[in-house]
């Protein structure tokens, strides 16, 4: 066994009564990458993570990280992995660096190292000057760094990220970003992330895909947008049936129609687009083009888009803390 | 040794919480008072001597310092519903501390507001014509702080199986006032329905209240007030024995329950 996957994950299997969460997945994480799960609300990620985490017992199957088994050795397991949970998980009664404190006890962080560090991270994340503020007066986004910041305290191997931008703004999230990669190239820190935001899936190495959960795809960004094929051009005519029946019978080319839209992959499409302006008898109201991204690479590999789904989960998400805010009081 | 620092850290942050929090404590301490004075001040001419020597303020008076340590402590298992409510007991389940060291800290902390809790309501004894002569307390602080460490532990138990907090305000009703109320604070127990005996004999709250009882109003009123079971009247040792297994039950549960929470 190679000594550099930090995780391994074997014939995993997670059964609640009658829902089959995750299915039989098996994957490997190399030491330092960033390495992304990626997939529709509800997909299993959140499940995979709270059993690698220790948080919850796996039906059959096993993992193992930093060479420890997420069964057996639970303790070890926990001092080798930070968290930030999808869900806020900070003491908000208590300031910054009480929570940090806290943090720094139950993970064994010496004493001697203590001060240090927590400025070290709460700097990182530019808190420091709110250090002495409770946390219930902090924004959102301040409080995702906060937690960022809690969860390095202890220099982990292996860093889990449960959706750590939802619901921040794209400010704030390129900021997140930017910590998270400076980290791993200065502390060697392995990032494992999940997220249904393509663009953040983009920064991984390695990227699996979920649907179901099963494991539907498993490679860097590049390699999975590859199986898509090219560009995409999105076409839209006056009578797109028509349009749909003339490409096929043309150009052998099978396209996707959605909402008052067809789409298809095509190589080299910047080329194609003036012979189809050309050729094509129905009339052409909008065309472009562009590169694939990976929801394409999702679409292709389920049928179904991500973004849909996203926009629903975050929805929820809002619903959900609206309802914990008007219970607070 | 990281048992203990994981018990401390747990500890100390409820109080820390607490501290934080110092106008909900003054408004525990309300309650009770208001009990000692309304109820006191009401029923006393009207009920006359209970004992030699003890009107009912007196009377009433330890019975309030057991329900108060008695509810503060229930109650300290809802610090747990509201870490689970707002994501903290996820940071703490994670975390490389045993869940047995979980589970110890948050009893202790619970049993620690608790005590303070009853020390503050103590303060008030000579307001109500009593005098604690400074040898009583070395018995009676020990004596609260295990039936604040002992109730502490179910209402952390209780707490570790409950997930919202609607759920738990409805298990604190139908648990908590029935055992306060059957437990001899407001009134003795030794005249009363046979029905109500049984219940009144099977709540670890009466033998609670009763050592309480016993060292603040002195060996001779006991005797008049204090529980009998089967001809024999309980003393302050024997109570606690029940207090204490009780309590290592009830421990014994929530590192259980702790232990295999997902």
């Amino acid at each position: 066994m190679p000594k550099s996957h930090i995780i391994e994950v074997k014939n995993l299997v997670k059964k609640y009564a009658k829902l089959v969460a995750v299915n039989d997945i098996s994957f490997a994480v190399e030491e330092g990458e960033v390495f992304g799960l990626l997939g529709p609300n509800g997909a299993g990620k959140t499940t995979v993570i709270s059993i690698l985490c220790t948080l919850s017992k796996p039906t059959s199957g096993g993992a193992s990280i930093n060479g420890f088994d997420i069964v057996r050795q639970r303790s070890q397991v926990r001092q080798s992995i930070g968290l930030v949970f999808q869900d806020p998980s900070l003491d908000e009664q208590l300031t910054a660096l009480e929570n940090l404190e806290f943090h720094s006890r139950v993970y064994n962080v010496p004493a001697s190292v203590r001060k240090e560090r927590i400025e070290q991270v709460l700097g990182m994340v530019e808190l420091w000057e709110r250090r002495r503020d409770i946390v219930k007066t902090f924004s959102g986004g301040m409080k995702r760094r906060l937690e960022l910041a809690r969860g390095l305290l202890h220099y982990p191997k292996v860093l889990f990220l449960d959706e750590p931008t939802l619901g921040l703004d794209p400010q704030t999230r390129r900021r997140l970003w930017e910590f998270i990669l400076n980290l791993r190239q200065k502390e060697g820190t392995t990032v494992f992330l999940t997220t249904h935001y393509m663009d953040e899936a983009e920064y991984a190495d390695h990227i699996a895909v979920m649907d179901y959960g099963q494991l539907i795809a498993l490679d860097n960004p590049e390699r999975l947008k590859g199986t898509v094929g090219g560009d995409v051009i999105n076409l839209s005519t006056v009578d797109n049936q028509k349009a749909q029946a003339e490409l096929k019978e043309r150009y052998q080319i099978q396209a996707g129609s959605d909402n008052e839209q067809l789409s298809f992959e095509i190589a080299n499409g910047d080329r194609f687009i003036p012979t189809l302006i050309r050729e094509l008898d129905t009339e052409i109201s909008s065309i472009s083009l562009r590169r694939p991204t990976l929801d394409d690479v999702f679409l292709k590999l389920t049928g179904h888009r991500l973004r849909d789904e996203a926009a629903k989960g975050e929805l929820k998400d809002i619903v959900r803390q609206l309802g914990r805010r008007q219970r607070r009081r | 040794m990281n048992h203990l620092r994981g018990i401390y850290t747990i500890w100390y942050r409820d109080l820390l919480r607490v501290w934080r929090d110092k106008l909900r404590m003054a408004s525990f301490l309300a309650f009770p008072l208001l009990f000692l004075v309304v109820f006191g001040s009401g029923l006393s001419s009207t009920m006359g001597m209970l004992a030699p020597g003890v009107d009912f303020s007196k009377f009433m008076f330890p019975g309030i310092i057991g329900m108060t340590v008695l509810m503060t402590s229930f109650m300290s298992g809802v610090s747990i519903v509201w870490d689970r409510e707002f994501g903290f007991l996820k940071e703490v389940l994670v975390a490389p501390v045993s869940r047995v060291a979980v589970a110890a800290g948050k009893t202790l902390g619970g049993a620690t507001i608790a005590l303070i809790q009853g020390c503050l309501i103590l303060l008030f004894a000579p307001l109500f014509g009593l005098t604690l002569s400074p040898g009583v307390l070395p018995q009676l602080l020990p004596t609260m702080f295990l039936v604040a460490c002992a109730l502490s532990a179910m209402g952390i138990f209780l707490a570790s199986l409950i997930k919202s907090l609607e759920a738990h305000q409805a298990v604190v009703q139908l648990l908590m006032f029935p055992m306060i109320f059957l437990s001899g604070v407001f009134f003795p127990v030794d005249n009363v329905p046979a029905w109500m005996n049984v219940l009144v004999k099977i709540n670890p709250a009466t033998y609670s209240v009763d050592p309480i009882r016993q060292l603040m109003l002195g060996p001779e009123s006991a005797s008049a007030l204090g529980i009998t079971i089967f001809g024999h009247t309980m003393t302050i040792g024997e109570d606690l024995m029940i207090v204490a297994g009780f309590g290592l039950i009830m421990i014994i549960l929530a590192m259980w329950s702790f232990g295999s929470q997902e």
